[in-house]
């Protein structure tokens, strides 16, 4: 039975391997660098470039929104709250992750994208000459800015849950020595609690990154389809892989579906990275995060 | 005097809670004259405002005092108190605002009709295609990740020692964090175009049970392994053999938290969408049979009446995502009662 575990995720690969080798095989090397995405067309005319570079740069956004919440909660949890109280705010921080992604999709699209106009307008207008804050047509909505808000709320829970377990396992002792010392309860966080806890947050914080990657539908909702490379977090438009394999999989001829696939292969493998290290690093904590996606 | 001053030196002086309070409630009352007197207005601005001015009074009141060392204290708990106060924003945001536009159009005849011949524009049709379809694949998925995740989790605990178990360890760890499209995508490619068997509610549950596989097998081995030796080693005493110990000992003792890890991830499979795009692919009429022709389900329902531009599609969109909202949360409050009960923990 345990083998078959192994047997599954090779012939996952292989299976998916041997679809997309005609869609890489058309595209050639211009499968990594080209930034459009026509491969029915004739000739077919795409490549990953913009693809990769809307999935990492929203991931990234999302870990940037998310962590320090995150980290906050988890500590508010252990450090600050009464027992009571804090494993109820436990148990509402994991309702969040259990929240379908569809639902996060709807939400975001109708209540949260239009509220966030006004805050996107601020930041063009005051910030506007940082690159990534330039908006030059005056056109806000679905945007990168917004997709990583609503991908931060489903990161966020589960670097909240995996860190909340880390900082439980700093050793009473710490704590203790350091209060002994007359240490205030912040300054017990910051010379006890977090430098026994560094390489245990890094690994939640790639967990999250993780999730954040392979989000497919609520990302497909919020952002408007454009493919480019593009620094401007709050113009509309934007993408990822995984969306953009929901949003073109029913339209796909052939070479399409095959195109689509290869994709999925990159984000499987820039995914597989994530999770090794972060179970590299997890492991050497000894935290195990049990029945924690 | 010499010694009341070396008291105050060890004991300075403490920012009481009432003081603490006014101080803040000081805070706001002037957020709310500036916004009164000022041209600065809306609702948002004011709250973001009144509670920036609320945390400085707090604060400047305990520099006054207790000093430079309490106030950075008082701040980060500050900090973790707004980012606690986000997260229950959000959720409560997310689950209150689902609730009201859902009930809208939720009633007894969404629940009981499909969309067969129900136009984007038309204010009829239902999601009970989509909620049989997934009752079929979820209910397959369990079927297939349950046993097969039960026996990898006994497999790691019990016998696995040596190169295998740590490879099986390395492949549940990937098989974690496979993004679920990718899940999907594989299906695609090995059961409805490899095989050639189309798209179906089975295809769909095999990419389900892919992604519920890792969950159950993480859950059950914390579970197993949190079994007291002594149990086991009675049950040895007696001279019962291996496999009827696992059996009649450990995993009654480790069921209820066993139990928990399973409803969680049938709580999560139940919601997701990506790879039911590229198995089961949706379907506006009524399919029974889970092993032929494409289905829907309630996520896919969610999904593509989202996409609509059309009111009555929306409405929909937000009756079915109030339908899955709450199938889930059972779910999940669910596994946490059972939680609660299991002594093993």
């Amino acid at each position: 039975m345990a083998a078959t575990v192994i047997v599954v995720l090779l012939a996952m690969t292989a299976f998916l391997l041997v679809r997309a080798w005609p869609a890489v095989r058309t595209a050639g090397g211009a499968f990594l660098t080209e930034q459009q995405w026509f491969p029915d067309a004739n000739p077919p005319r795409f490549g990953i470039a913009a693809l990769v570079w809307g999935t990492v740069i929203s991931s990234v956004l999302a870990l940037v929104v998310a962590v320090p919440v995150a980290l906050g909660s988890a500590l508010y949890v252990t450090e600050y709250a009464r027992p009571a109280v804090g494993r109820w705010i436990g148990y509402l921080v994991d309702v969040l992750a259990a929240v379908p992604s569809v639902v996060y999709g709807l939400w975001g699209l109708l209540f949260l994208v239009p509220r966030m106009v006004p805050i996107q307008r601020f930041l063009a207008q005051h910030l506007g000459f940082l690159p990534f804050f330039e908006n030059p047509d005056g056109m806000y909505g679905k945007s990168v800015f917004a997709a990583s808000v609503i991908l931060a709320l489903m990161v966020l829970p589960i670097v909240a849950a995996v860190s909340r377990e880390v900082f439980r396992q700093v050793p009473p002792d710490l704590r203790e020595a350091a209060l002994a010392l007359g240490a205030t309860r912040w300054e017990v966080i910051r010379t006890s609690v977090l430098p026994a806890s560094v390489s245990g947050v890094i690994g939640a914080v790639i967990l999250g990154l993780g999730r954040a990657l392979g989000e497919t539908i609520a990302v497909a909702l919020v952002l408007a389809a454009t493919f480019d490379v593009s620094l401007r977090i709050l113009e509309p438009g934007g993408n990822t892989i995984a969306a953009n394999i929901a949003t073109k999989f029913g339209e796909a001829g052939q070479l399409g579906r095959s195109a689509l696939i290869a994709s999925g292969l990159v984000l499987f493998a820039i995914t597989l990275v994530a999770t090794m290290a972060a179970r590299g690093v997890i492991r050497r904590t000894g935290v195990t995060a049990a029945g924690r996606p | 005097m010499s010694t009341r001053a070396g008291a105050s030196i060890l004991r300075s002086g403490r920012l009481g809670h009432a003081q603490a309070m006014a101080v803040t409630g000081g805070g706001v009352a002037l957020a709310a004259v500036a916004f009164w007197l000022t041209p600065l207005q809306g609702r948002a601005g004011f709250l973001l405002v009144a509670y920036l001015a609320g945390v400085v009074a707090y604060l400047l009141a305990a520099a006054r005092i207790e000093g430079r060392r309490s106030v950075v204290d008082r701040l980060a708990a500050v900090l973790m108190v707004t980012t606690v106060g986000i997260c229950l924003l959000a959720l409560g945001s997310v689950l209150v605002y689902t609730a009201v536009r859902g009930v809208k159009a939720l009633d007894w005849y969404f629940l009981t009709h499909s969309m067969n011949g129900v136009g984007a524009r038309d204010d009829a049709g239902g999601a009970y295609h989509a909620i049989v379809g997934t009752l079929q694949q979820v209910l397959l998925a369990t079927l297939l990740a349950v046993p097969s995740g039960l026996l990898v989790a006994i497999y790691l605990t019990e016998y696995g020692r040596g190169r295998l178990a740590s490879v099986v360890r390395t492949v549940i760890d990937v098989m974690v964090g496979i993004p679920s499209i990718v899940a999907g995508l594989f299906i695609y490619a090995f059961w409805v175009l490899g095989l050639g068997r189309g798209f179906s509610g089975f295809a769909a549950a095999m990419a389900l049970a892919i992604l519920m596989l890792p969950i159950v097998v993480r859950s059950a081995e914390e579970m197993i392994k949190l079994v007291p030796p002594e149990l086991r080693e009675a049950a040895y005493a007696l001279g019962i053999p291996r496999w009827r110990a696992i059996l009649r000992v450990v995993l009654p003792a480790a069921s209820a938290g066993i139990t928990t890890g399973v409803m969680l991830a049938v709580a999560r499979v139940t919601g997701e969408t990506a790879p039911l795009l590229l198995t089961a692919f949706g379907f506006d009429s009524i399919n029974n049979d889970p092993f032929s022709g494409p289905q829907s389900s309630l996520p896919l329902f969610v999904f593509g009446q989202a996409s609509s531009a059309f009111g009555a599609a929306v409405d929909r969109a937000w009756a079915g995502a109030l339908t899955l909202i709450a199938v889930v949360l059972i779910l999940t409050v669910a596994a946490r009662l059972i939680t609660r009960r299991n002594r093993l923990v």
